[in-house]
């Protein structure tokens, strides 16, 4: 099996199949909680069961007062109607509150489960996002959880009622006529086995049915993020034709396992109604050889009628309890993946730092037979400014990875004031960077969110002083409810630059001892970057800095600068110092200073 | 709801068949029962041993029969879900992909991902069930109805007197339960757009620390969201409720009732009690009828989204307009648009370019440089003003005209999760030589080193590759096509200088018959151009060559001089 690296691509969650009962066991976590709940249900689902049997007793209470020698009791037969009535008002009630009862719980457990797994997405490695579709996640999170949720709702109660009914039919069939209990030694047997092994086939597809609406989801999240590019391109036939496969495949998964599974239920209806023949047959004969009488015949054939109708409905039930058990599969594959390593249970506590940073003999790779960064070593003093530059794939934003501990390093160190920043704890280390990405990223929410999102307790002040700080106030002012306006992530009328202009702003508000710079304002135009230039100062002033630039005269003054060529640092020092050396950096330098009139 | 109905109707047909089956199943299985009261009322007081086994064998075709027609029609109806749910969900992205960026913008991508997954799923649910009990239940009500009124017209009548009631209640059920799980729709478009924006902004949440608070408002997105399911659920849950207690009573009355005509002579106890028997028949019957309108309730909410992008009027479409006859390729004629209809994004913007020559677009952030490229490439139509290519007004070409002249490479563009050979042909016919010719100009060696080189695969987003080298992947694709209008949009600010040297050296040697249109913030970028627009605020505020410019236009001499040192002209 191509293991989902087919057009749908990044690794599905597919687990090997876990057996039934551990997946029940992860799910009664969840339910556990629940138990007196569910106790109540039962009872109440019992009451209902129970209420049920009473109304016939009560119309033929009625109709016994109607046929009486003497003539109509209307008196009595009023009493049983309003009887009538009053418990059909009871049972109402009580139906209507098991099924709330019902839905709470199973809403209460579906948004539980989300959140759970929205938690368990929010510690997991950040290598997670880079290969796996957003679609496919989105796919366990709605249709895989409300699979789930719905066979709860539903199904529970029903199971719990028909187990019932059958206890007790079965009860009362023992005292008729144990004997011909044995045609249901034979007809009980048969119907587990049917629909255990109609569950066998079933299941594997109900889980293929899942993981193709999952890979469907994940191309379609895909496209529809690429829209703008296919218009561009005129491919809208080609992606059509593409989704078309993954649809397919989809629609084709669902079909095969409700085709497969339509059968369960009629087969163990067939072996229902062929014991009810038998019934008949055997019953018939027994009485002619004198061994039972032939009321007991037909009290046993209602029992064993009113027996049938739950394992019917059993049978039906445990077709859609296969669909929400590979549901659950893969909701419980997700929150199975391994989180980004727990911090060491000595992992040390930091809330401040000087920011000394040292690189000690640091190797990477992204795979391990790859490798991306080779014996780095260098140091940053407090309050230095680093810059990082090279061509390219060089390695520079690996170095970022490594310090923000998005990855840890294969070989070699990285200290923090002299601590291997491996034994501190991340979350706390990650509190000591601010840090500025080419890659903005912007949320649904109002310009002032997504600039005071850094901080707690941001004051509309702090923001619109940030905002003027990274010249953008201006712009912002310019929109139509200003610092109010809904920023969409693919919002149009927001230029990229602005957005590196938004995060630079949200940076400002940040304190951190250390500032990381990505290519922070490469799509900033010259002028403004000029502007913003007295704010850059001040928001690097006192702060450890790792900038990362391709317009090199943005790091002129930075303190060191390292030049880095496939994965090593080929030179180092100040901007003099490496023009003086006439190496790479030299030539760097004068590349972008070169007039392409003379090249010509 | 129409519109699924079309997708339906050709299938009638196979559903009529399959329900015909489905009844005829129900009949045979309802032989079962009185075949059983023959053995045990006629033939086994008689002793009739050989009447006995007949009528045994008997029950048991019946039986496979019944096992048969079940079997049979489940799987039809299997089919005909299928084939709907296919045909609606490849429409629905047909009708996606061919959206206008405006219409796109207006939906946002997280309602559309929602609706082409969880709507789908839901209408295909809708479908299916319908067709499961939607023969069983109307038949079991209406055989109960005819047989209790054969059997006690009045009684029947007394019944019946309760169905207004509950056809209130149903058409309230529905009439309400609509609106509720639209919005139980919407609150999962929102669920969407979080769990979108998590997983792109994976890395700056941990940077910043803000796992816990984005945790939080998932939380309420996610609070938000069972909420309203569960108000949708708990209103429906109400339906059921009231259908059988509005029977149950009714059934009381006829009690009564039957207790005055048994009085005065009209009736008899028996038919009364057998009456009784036939009502719990209709009673099963409509609640499960009651179930199907609760399921049609929330499928319509879907299908009323789906149906409200299936019908969406198709935008940009293809105008017949005047052959203008301009020399020049390129000609935009005092354009202006706005995205929000509220101020101007762009101003008054007229410029022209010669075939084979290149336009450089150079301006501040937030100037209208993306804008124009977006208009030219027909993403928007422009609100005033004409854009030309050949003499002929954009709105006048097909898409397949206007798009195959183009090459693009946007800021950030879109890579896909699949081998970099992919990406660059990008579904079109394009073979490996000249794959790798565009990869050769794009500066993309790199390609080469990787394993498998183009095969390598890519993850999402690209984002196994470094920025650089992600903008070079996409100019080779721009480049692939060997486009007549190549539209390069800072398709190179993650590029070293060096490498955006020979990029554009590359360019001009190999593409120099390809009229360029260049954004760029980096004066080098564009100096060598034939001709430079400033842009500022929308407005077009210099035209002209680099030395032109130079003299004429303060803020591109600003320009110079920061970037330039001073001494470019």
């Amino acid at each position: 099996m191509n293991r989902g690296r087919g057009p749908g691509r990044g690794p599905a969650f597919a687990k090997p199949k876990e057996k039934t009962s551990v997946v029940l066991m992860k799910l009664w976590r969840y339910l556990s909680r629940y138990q007196a709940i569910i106790i109540f249900a039962a009872l109440l689902s019992i009451l209902g069961n129970a209420l049920g049997l009473v109304s016939p007793m009560l119309s033929g209470a009625a109709i016994d007062a109607i046929s009486l020698e003497t003539g109509v009791d209307f008196p009595e037969v009023t009493k049983y109607v309003l009887l009538m009535i009053l418990l059909a008002a009871f049972s109402s009630v009580t139906s209507w509150l098991l099924s709330a009862i019902m839905i709470r719980l199973s809403r209460n457990v579906v948004s539980k489960m989300r959140k759970d797994l929205f938690d368990h997405l929010t510690t997991l490695p950040i290598s997670f996002f880079d290969t796996h579709q957003t679609g496919d996640v989105l796919s366990i999170l709605s249709y895989d959880v409300d699979t789930v949720g719905a066979s709860l709702s539903t199904d529970l109660t029903q199971i719990l009622s028909s187990l019932i009914t059958v206890v007790g039919s079965f009860t009362m069939m023992m005292t008729i006529a144990p004997e011909m209990l044995l045609i249901f030694a034979v007809t009980i047997p048969c119907s587990i086995a049917v629909t255990r092994w109609r569950a066998k086939i079933v299941r594997p597809l109900f889980s293929k049915r899942s993981r193709m609406l999952g890979a469907m989801n994940g191309y379609s999240e895909e496209a529809v993020s690429g829209l703008k590019t296919i218009r561009a391109y005129h491919q809208e036939d080609e992606f059509n034709n593409r989704f078309e496969t993954h649809n397919d495949n989809a629609v084709h998964a669902t079909w095969h396992a409700d085709h497969t599974a339509a059968v369960t239920g009629p087969t163990v209806n067939l072996i229902n109604n062929l014991s009810l023949a038998a019934v008949s047959i055997f019953g018939s004969l027994l009485y002619m050889a004198g061994g039972i009488s032939l009321g007991n015949v037909s009290s046993f054939v209602l029992y064993s009628r009113r027996f049938s109708g739950p394992i019917n409905e059993f049978a039906n039930i445990l077709s859609e309890i296969q669909s929400s058990l590979a549901a659950a599969e893969r909701v419980l594959g997700l929150l199975a993946l391994s989180p980004e390593p727990a911090d060491a249970p000595d992992a040390k506590s930091i809330t401040s730092c000087r920011g000394h940073v040292e690189f000690r003999n640091v190797s990477f790779g992204y795979t391990q037979d790859t490798t991306v960064l080779h014996d780095i070593s260098y140091t940053a003093e407090p309050g230095s400014v680093m810059a990082i530059v090279g061509e390219t794939g060089c390695g520079k934003t690996t170095m970022i990875n490594l310090l923000m501990r998005f990855y840890d390093v294969t070989k070699g160190a990285i200290l923090l004031d002299g601590v291997d920043i491996r034994s501190l704890k991340r979350d706390e280390l990650r509190r000591q960077f601010t840090m500025v990405l080419q890659d903005t990223w912007l949320f649904d929410g109002t310009v002032f969110e997504n600039i005071a999102y850094g901080r707690d307790g941001v004051t509309r002040e702090d923001v619109e002083q940030a905002a003027k700080a990274a010249h953008i106030h201006d712009m912002i002012m310019s929109l139509p409810q200003g610092y109010d306006t809904i920023v969409t992530g693919s919002g149009n009328s927001i230029s990229k630059g602005q957005k590196q202009l938004l995060t630079i702003a949200r940076a400002m508000l940040i304190d951190s001892s250390m500032l990381i710079l990505d290519e922070a304002t490469s799509n900033v135009d010259t002028q403004t970057e000029r502007r913003i230039q007295d704010a850059m100062l001040q928001l690097m002033h006192g702060r450890t800095c790792f900038v990362i630039a391709h317009r090199l005269s943005t790091i002129t003054g930075a303190d060191c600068i390292l030049v880095m060529d496939q994965g090593r640092i080929v030179e180092s020092g100040t901007h003099q110092e490496l023009l003086a050396k006439g190496g790479t950096y030299y030539e760097l330098y004068h590349a972008q200073f070169d007039n392409p009139n003379d090249a010509a | 709801m129409r519109t699924i109905g079309k997708y339906i109707k050709p299938y009638i047909g196979r559903i009529g068949v399959q329900m015909c089956i489905k009844i005829s199943g129900t009949v045979i299985e309802l032989f079962l029962p009185s075949m059983l009261s023959i053995i045990l009322d006629t033939y086994a007081p008689a002793g009739n041993k050989t009447g006995v086994w007949l009528m045994g064998v008997g029950m048991i075709i019946c039986a496979i029969l019944a096992w048969l027609g079940n079997c049979v029609a489940n799987r039809m109806s299997t089919n005909v879900s299928r084939e709907i749910t296919r045909k609606i969900r490849r429409d629905l992205f047909h009708r996606i992909t061919a959206m206008s960026a405006a219409q796109q913008d207006h939906v946002t991508d997280a309602s559309l991902v929602s609706r082409l997954t969880s709507d789908t799923y839901n209408v295909h649910n809708m479908i299916d069930r319908l067709q499961r009990l939607g023969v069983r239940a109307p038949m079991l009500l209406i055989g109960g109805i005819i047989v209790s009124l054969l059997l006690e017209p009045v009684l029947t009548l007394v019944l019946i007197a309760t169905l207004p009631l509950l056809g209130v209640t149903v058409y309230w059920s529905s009439k309400k339960g609509v609106p509720l799980f639209t919005l139980v729709q919407e609150a999962q478009d929102k669920m969407v757009r979080k769990v979108q924006e998590n997983m792109a902004g994976a890395r700056v949440i941990r940077a910043l620390s803000r796992t816990k608070w984005e945790q939080n408002a998932f939380g309420e997105v996610n609070d938000g969201l069972a909420a309203r399911q569960r108000t949708a659920d708990l209103t429906m849950a109400v339906v059921s409720p009231i259908t059988s207690f509005i029977l149950n009573a009714g059934l009381a009355i006829v009690v009564l009732v039957g207790a005055y005509r048994v009085h005065l002579g009209q009736s008899e106890p028996g038919t009364i009690i057998a009456f009784l028997s036939y009502f719990t028949i209709i009673l099963n019957a409509l609640l499960m009828v009651t179930r199907i309108f609760v399921m049609y309730s929330k499928g319509s909410a879907s299908a009323r989204r789906l149906e409200e992008i299936l019908l969406m009027p198709a935008d940009l479409a293809q105008e017949t307009l005047p052959d203008i006859g301009d020399q020049e390729h390129l000609v935009f004629d005092h354009v202006s648009f706005s995205y929000n209809k509220n101020y101007h994004n762009v101003i008054d913007l007229t410029f022209k370019v010669g075939h084979g020559q290149t336009l450089g677009v150079i301006g501040p952030t937030g100037s209208g440089k993306s804008t124009l490229l977006s208009l030219l490439m027909r993403q928007y139509d422009a609100d005033e003003g004409q854009i030309r290519i050949d003499g002929r007004p954009i709105q006048s070409l097909t898409k397949d005209e206007l798009h195959s002249r183009l090459g693009v490479v946007f800021q950030y563009d879109f890579l896909m999760a699949d081998t970099i050979r992919e990406n660059i042909r990008f579904g079109r016919e394009i073979c490996d030589s000249n794959i790798n010719e565009a990869i050769d100009c794009a500066q993309a060696a790199f390609i080469h080193q990787k394993e498998g080189a183009l095969d390598f695969e890519l993850n999402v987003k690209g984002r196994n590759l470094s920025g650089g080298q992600q903008q070079r992947v996409l100019i080779s694709r721009a480049l692939a096509g060997d486009p007549r209008i190549l539209l390069l949009d800072d398709c190179s600010s993650a590029l070293d200088f060096r490498t955006d040297r020979e990029l554009r050296h590359a360019l001009r040697e190999r593409h120099g018959l390809a009229t360029t249109i260049i954004v760029a913030q980096r004066v080098s970028a564009v100096m060598a151009a034939d001709n430079i627009l400033v842009m500022d605020k929308g407005r077009i505020i210099g035209q002209g060559t680099h030395e032109e410019l130079y003299e004429s236009c303060p803020m591109y001499q600003e320009l110079c001089n920061l970037q330039l040192g001073g001494d470019a002209a």
